[in-house]
């Protein structure tokens, strides 16, 4: 599905990924780990489109298509779903508009018809239970005055809405107590299929346990410096990173 | 001749038509001579330091219009918030228009300046209020000269006006270059309440100067909810001066919503006489071209506990320019004041200029007065978030800029102006936005 290759990106002249290669398939779950400033979100960010990255170097191609030329909104239409670190402040426009403006764009770059309000409040429904969100939540301008467990909830709910062929999930963990990480984990596993993909970011092992990986990535100075099945992930848990640097920079 | 020797002479031939001998003329007649010793405000005064008259006071304005014009209904019904009852004071090019209008005398009086100018029973209210509080620089004072025609509302002790009053001038463009000068007088007793809309609306793109003034008394727990709707043709240009006069426990709240016309300048005073009593002034600018529009601001704080509030945003695209200048006066006895003012802009073009000061004299020691200007471009992190979600660029600029201007709009209680108002900005903005916000 998704396939990187020989990746290089910088970001005013500061070079950051260093020649990534990593392929995801339809039906696996990706984790991708890393010490911090190591190049993760950079990562999440390239992939997404986001225009400050520059790539100098190499290929991102989803279903064999190259993404390289397209804006962040055409990779999200072809099915690309970013959910933030920091999801961004609205003040002025609901989670439920936001929700439906997005869903609507999506389908006009389909050339569907806007979705009827009716099967939109149903799928609305849906979802929100899907995340133990209630109907007041929806009515509030998007994250402003969210909890961070409230912002990461309402990202995997426009990820439930939007259904991406691929979802990426930066640090979805950080921010989150124990009952809001169940709750996204939980949300995120109802929502794999056989026919998506999905790539957690994380520092730590601990979303893990519940979003369990088929492969781990660790992340360092810009490059992918060993992959592996979950355990790996426990590996990092237990020892920290430090054992990867000595051995990267032996 | 210009435009100042021609108003001064008009000056004679006007007081051919009306009464002479009423005390009224005695104010007038003081007026042009203030006036004429002042003349036109130009960029050398600090009020007048960022907006030059000088384009739009060289077009051979007729100061008197020549024919009574007469316009549809179903041509003009697209300017009136329709969906609703509402009494009508409507004029067309200075005249009024019986025929467009809705006026009443029940309970309540909505009807015309020149009834109560000239009319004994309204002889007491005139007295003690017109002119009263209107200031004596050079563009009131002229408005005061020619003091004849505009609305007249007077809402009694405990009364309610129950639907909104829309002022609405028209000009027809069959005048080459009009100017106007409505005098509005409203009078809102103790525990009375009133809405009112006010448009200015050019017809065609002949040069159109309106120079209004309106004079507004809210006695003690009076409620006064007051709209401008400003979104004329390209060559229209309106100087509004608007004074406030309050009293304790009374609300006013003043939204001015300026989308179009060549060049506004809202002049918008208001004073606080008395305690407890809360003005606020909301303000949404969205313009393009070379348009300018400059809200210049006073807040009066008098006595002891009370509040005001502004909260002006601005989106300024291609070469417009706009200026806020917001004054809050604490007197030395207004002890207890909050005084709030914030003024928020958006360049969506490297041409467009805002200069935005705020201006705050505080004499008492014991008040709460914050201030805050923003001028920004668009937020580039909110607009990755809404295109990484599919929203593409454009849609998600004006969505940004529509949530931007959003919170003013939260505080007006007409829904059907709300929804008018947030089709306007959407038309405005390029983009139909599928929900209300």
């Amino acid at each position: 599905m998704l396939k990187i290759n020989n990746l290089h990106a910088s970001v005013e002249d500061k070079s950051i990924l260093k020649g990534i290669n990593l392929e995801v398939k339809a039906g696996e779950v990706h984790a991708i780990m890393g010490p911090n400033g190591s190049g993760k979100s950079t990562l999440a960010s390239v992939v997404a489109g986001k225009e400050d990255y520059e790539v100098e170097e190499g290929e991102i191609t989803l279903e064999g298509e190259d993404l390289n030329d397209l804006a962040a909104e055409e990779r999200a239409h072809k099915g690309i779903f970013l959910s933030f670190q920091y999801p961004v402040e609205i003040p002025g426009v609901s989670v439920t508009n936001f929700i439906k403006t997005s869903i609507n764009e999506n389908r006009k770059a389909q050339g569907l018809e806007d979705m009827p309000a009716k099967d939109m409040l149903k799928m609305i429904r849906e979802k929100a239970e899907l995340l133990e969100i209630d109907r007041k939540f929806l009515s509030r301008s998007l994250n402003e005055g969210f909890s961070g467990g409230e912002k990461k909830r309402n990202e995997i709910f426009q990820m439930a809405m939007l259904e991406p062929k691929l979802a990426i999930l930066d640090e979805t963990d950080s921010g989150l107590d124990i009952d809001a990480l169940r709750i996204v984990a939980n949300g995120v596993n109802k929502l794999k299929s056989k026919d998506n993909a999905v790539v957690v970011i994380t520092h730590y092992q601990r979303l893990l346990d519940y979003i369990v990986p088929d492969f781990v990535h660790v992340l360092y100075n810009g490059r992918i410096v060993k992959s592996g099945g979950k355990e790996l992930a426990h590996e990092l848990e237990e020892k920290g990173y430090d054992w990867i640097k000595e051995e990267v920079d032996a | 001749m210009d435009l100042k020797e021609k108003l001064v002479s008009s000056f004679l031939a006007f007081e051919n038509r009306v009464d002479v001998d009423s005390p009224i003329h005695d104010i007038r007649s003081e007026a042009i001579k203030t006036f004429e010793t002042v003349g036109f405000p130009t960029k050398k005064e600090e009020a007048w330091k960022y907006t030059s008259l000088k384009s739009i006071l060289k077009e051979d304005y007729s100061v008197f219009p020549k024919q009574e014009n007469a316009l549809d209904y179903k041509d003009i019904k697209k300017y009136f918030i329709h969906d609703i009852d509402t009494y009508n004071i409507v004029f067309i090019d200075g005249k009024y228009s019986s025929h467009l209008s809705q006026t009443t005398h029940d309970k309540i009086d909505v009807c015309l300046m020149s009834s109560a100018l000239n009319k004994p029973k309204y002889k007491a209210i005139i007295e003690n209020h017109f002119n009263k509080i209107a200031t004596k620089d050079s563009l009131t004072s002229l408005n005061t000269a020619f003091s004849d025609e505009g609305a007249y509302i007077h809402i009694p002790k405990g009364k309610l006006a129950e639907k909104p009053i829309q002022i609405i001038h028209f000009s027809t463009g069959n005048e080459s270059a009009l100017m106007l000068q409505p005098r509005n007088l409203i009078v809102v007793d103790e525990n009375a309440h009133v809405q009112i809309i006010e448009r200015h609306q050019s017809l065609t793109d002949n040069p159109v100067l309106t120079n209004s003034v309106t004079e507004i008394f809210a006695d003690k727990r009076a409620i006064v909810d007051y709209y401008k709707i400003q979104n004329d043709n390209s060559n229209a240009s309106l100087i509004d001066n608007t004074f406030i006069n309050q009293k304790d426990d009374s609300h006013c709240l003043v939204h001015t919503f300026s989308f179009g016309g060549k060049l506004i300048r809202n002049n918008l005073n208001f004073y606080q006489n008395g305690e407890h009593i809360d003005s606020t002034m909301k303000g949404i600018t969205i313009i393009g071209d070379k348009q300018h529009v400059d809200h210049n601001t006073l807040v009066h704080h008098i006595e002891p506990n009370c509040e005001s509030h502004q909260d002006y945003k601005g989106i300024f695209g291609d070469s417009s320019t706009g200026v806020f200048n917001g004054k809050v006066v604490v007197e030395k006895e207004a002890q207890k004041t909050n005084a709030f003012q914030a003024n928020n802009n958006i360049l969506v073009s490297d041409k467009a200029t805002i200069n935005t000061k705020p201006q705050l004299e505080i004499f008492a020691d014991d008040v709460k007065c914050s201030h805050g200007c923003t001028i920004g471009q668009l937020d580039e992190s909110a607009m990755f978030y809404m295109r990484s979600r599919g929203i593409p660029k454009k849609e998600a600029k004006a969505l940004l800029m529509y949530a931007f201007s959003n919170n003013v709009l939260s505080s007006v209680k007409i829904p059907e102006l709300k929804q008018r108002i947030t089709k306007i900005i959407a038309n405005k903005l390029g983009v139909n936005i599928g929900f209300d916000l």
